[in-house]
């Protein structure tokens, strides 16, 4: 496990370092996102965790109410050790920005692309924030929690209506518009 | 004399699009090229046309029910995608599958490991012209397919692992279909490698194309097959074993120059070490259940259910409200066809995910692609788009 | 074609030349492969030697839609691609038919959300659907030739009456 990769970073950082946890085996340190970029290139330059293996984001709506919304997560492997670390940070909802990671690696890029087009986290300083995997016309950042699942944006006009005939939100009924089984108001 | 028209021609970059519906773009991604000629100044690659909302739709849906979408993935090699999810959420839940369940995992992701890169190679000699080549190399898959079909009820995509174990043990006959089917493959291969390993016209369409450095690799995020073709000796099957794989010899096949030509021998090569972790674990496979005995997260047997109350409200607790597993995250990994499969899965104790995301191994790989692609030819583009094995299911997610 | 078109006003020799043009068109498709997901996969088993699709006549892929006779749309359009195949629908030349391979072209499959057109016929008209997730090669080839039973039946006039063929772009 890479504990003496985050005692190191506690060393060098006391005051970035929010929380720290080695659930499941995987050594996670959450930060604060000002020293996000000084902690990201101590852990790849003096530490060696030179192999970009993930970013992305999760939002946390009305889950854990006394943390900010958005927190984005990057996974690293040092490949001289073999040892993993997950970083994470929180972003609030007012202002989910955060500094991007593609001048240390080549590979952050994209991850970071189609974490904005998802999520809406503005990546500071980034050199291409382009639409990734999503069309330019559409509008909203479709994995946030707000966004409904079934909220349609065609981009030519349709032959025929795509609305869901079977929808039922969670506070229908299970057995949905069978009529007997309806309130009567 | 000798006349240089260069300064009196006007000349001009083209700018054309590779367009998504494209027979040599495996699916559908877009290349805009810059071009001088025939040679390229610069490649914007454009994906997501298969963008299909599987991060959405495993938010909407329960633990066991994302199996199906986990399939559709990396669909040339499902079960792999399979086991690597299943896996994320073991980790987050703590439990270990029985013997017997890791090592039929483990074989039936060998089987769907060679059929990635048979389809894969069939592919990309297919693109470069040789039509007949791709008829051997499905016709090697269709062994696997039909084996797959006598244990799972499908030939692709397959929804074979649960929480916990598998849907139900391989059935008879099993064993002898497998060595049968290794040992035509081996067959089919030895004509495959007489008919390209060294073809003249083959070597010069893919030596020294598509190179890429050892530290570019690493920086982009790149696993698997293109990794080791530029030497890096990195396999999680060997640097992280997983299931059963410790329990098993075999070699990780590692390239030198980082071109096409070293990618299609470490492809080569590894379905030869696929075929022997095969074999060896047929011949030491364990007996005792597939499924781990815990009624959180696996059915009571049909004799329980009708007989007993307690099995009757498990298997309804069950089929109605699937699994929880404790609040936490987890990341959970397999080696995939293109490298590092992993899933990132947060759970906050209820039956649906809060977050599953899937790390997929040819998106770092194709946003290199873009980059080798500066200074080739047109015709560079097949081979090396070829090597790459792009899969729209997994990289559009 | 201008002179089929008049003999169709002559039924005594329209049947009979219906009949050849038909016979002949039905059993040397030119098909065009619009592959986007895992029904490619099956798609490939089909058109191999061990499912063979080239006993139907239809063995060889166009990549142009100018010279492919049927469109045949393999796996999941998403809002992005579909324009993309509009224009490739627009592109061909009568006569033409598209087959819907795999529940994603059908209908989009499991897919409900966002992203996914749900099924090729919300964007272009469709004349065989092959349900299946993916479709086994056998059921492929029972399409197939439930289009050319299809494609049996036409008339010689049909580019000018039915109304698959009117233009959908501006």
């Amino acid at each position: 496990m890479s504990i003496e990769a985050v005692e190191k970073v506690k060393a060098r950082f006391p005051e970035a370092i929010e929380a720290a946890h080695s659930q499941a085996g995987d050594d996670t340190v959450r930060v604060h996102r000002d020293s996000w970029l000084e902690v990201l290139g101590f852990l790849r330059k003096p530490l060696g965790f030179d192999l970009f293996v993930d970013l992305t984001a999760v939002d946390y709506l009305d889950r854990e109410e006394e943390l900010p919304r958005f927190e984005v997560v990057v996974h690293l492997r040092n490949m001289a050790t073999g040892k993993r670390i997950r970083v994470k940070s929180r972003l609030p909802e007012s202002d989910p920005s955060i500094q991007s990671l593609s001048l240390l690696w080549k590979g952050a890029n994209w991850f970071e692309r189609e974490c904005h087009e998802m999520y809406g986290i503005l990546f500071k300083d980034s050199p291409d924030l382009r639409h990734l995997l999503l069309y330019p016309e559409f509008e909203g950042h479709p994995l946030r929690k707000d966004y409904p699942i079934d909220k349609r944006q065609p981009r030519i006009p349709l032959l025929a209506s795509e609305e869901r005939r079977f929808s039922r939100p969670a506070d229908e009924t299970p057995h949905g518009h069978d009529p007997r089984f309806q309130e009567k108001p | 004399m000798t006349v240089d028209s260069s300064k009196d021609l006007h000349t001009d970059y083209i700018e054309v699009m590779m367009g998504p519906s494209h027979p040599a773009m495996h699916g559908i991604t877009q290349i805009k090229l810059y071009l001088d000629g025939e040679t390229i100044i610069s490649a914007d690659v454009e994906p997501g046309y298969l963008h299909r909302g599987f991060e959405k739709e495993c938010e909407d849906h329960r633990w066991n029910q994302i199996v199906p979408y986990t399939d559709r993935l990396n669909y040339v090699s499902p079960l792999i995608n399979n086991v690597a999810y299943v896996m994320a959420v073991e980790k987050l839940c703590g439990i270990k599958p029985t013997p017997r369940c890791e090592y039929l995992r483990v074989i039936l992701s060998e089987m769907n490991r060679l059929t990635d890169h048979l389809t894969c190679v069939g592919a990309a000699v297919m693109e470069l012209g040789a039509f007949s080549g791709f008829l051997y190399f499905v016709k090697a898959r269709e062994l696997y397919y039909d084996l797959m079909e006598s244990v799972t009820g499908a030939r692709v995509t397959y929804a074979w692992t649960r929480v916990g174990g598998m849907r139900w043990d391989i059935p008879e006959g099993f064993e002898a279909q497998s060595y049968a089917a290794t040992k035509e493959t081996r067959r089919i291969l030895k004509e495959i490698d007489g008919l390209f390993t060294k073809n003249r016209l083959f070597l010069d369409r893919v030596v020294d194309v598509g190179v890429i450095s050892r530290e570019d690799a690493i920086s982009y995020g790149i696993t698997g097959p293109f990794l080791r073709s530029t030497g890096v000796a990195y396999d999680v099957r060997k640097a992280h074993p997983y299931s059963a794989y410790n329990e098993f010899t075999f070699e990780i096949p590692v390239g030198e120059n980082g071109d096409c030509y070293d990618r299609y021998k470490v492809r080569m090569a590894e379905m030869e070490q696929s075929m022997r972790i095969i074999e060896q674990a047929l011949g030491k496979l364990p007996g005792g259940p597939v499924n781990v005995e815990d009624p959180r997260f696996i059915y009571p047997p049909k004799q329980a259910v009708y007989t007993t109350i307690e099995g009757m409200i498990n298997h309804f607790r069950l089929v109605y409200d699937d699994v929880h597993p404790p609040k936490g995250e987890a990341y959970g990994y397999a080696e995939g066809g293109n490298g590092e499969l992993g899933f990132y899965v947060v759970s906050d104790g209820g039956n649906k995910p809060v977050k599953c995301r899937v790390r997929p191994p040819c998106f770092p790989i194709v946003a290199a692609f873009g980059k080798i692609l500066e200074g080739h030819m047109v015709a560079d583009i097949v081979p090396i788009y070829g090597s790459v094995n792009m899969i729209g299911g997994e990289m559009d997610r | 074609m201008g002179l089929e078109t008049k003999l169709q006003s002559i039924p005594a020799i329209a049947s009979k030349v219906e009949f050849f043009i038909n016979w002949a068109r039905k059993w040397s498709l030119f098909q065009y492969p619009f592959v986007t997901a895992c029904c490619g996969m099956e798609f490939m088993s089909t058109a191999c030697s061990h499912y063979d699709i080239a006993r139907f006549g239809a063995e060889f892929p166009r990549f142009t839609p100018r010279q492919a006779d049927f469109l045949l749309v393999v796996g999941t359009i998403s809002h992005k691609q579909a324009p993309i195949l509009r224009r490739v629908y627009e592109q061909m030349c009568a006569p033409k038919w598209v087959v819907a391979f795999g529940a994603c072209a059908c209908t989009g499959g499991f897919y409900d959300n966002y992203a996914t057109v749900q099924g090729t016929d919300k964007v272009i008209p469709v004349d065989v659907y092959i349900p299946g997730c993916p479709p086994r090669p056998e059921m492929v080839l029972d399409g197939l030739m439930k289009l050319q039973d299809l494609i049996q039946k036409e008339k010689l006039d049909e580019h000018l009456t039915h109304p698959k063929y009117k233009p959908m772009m501006p």
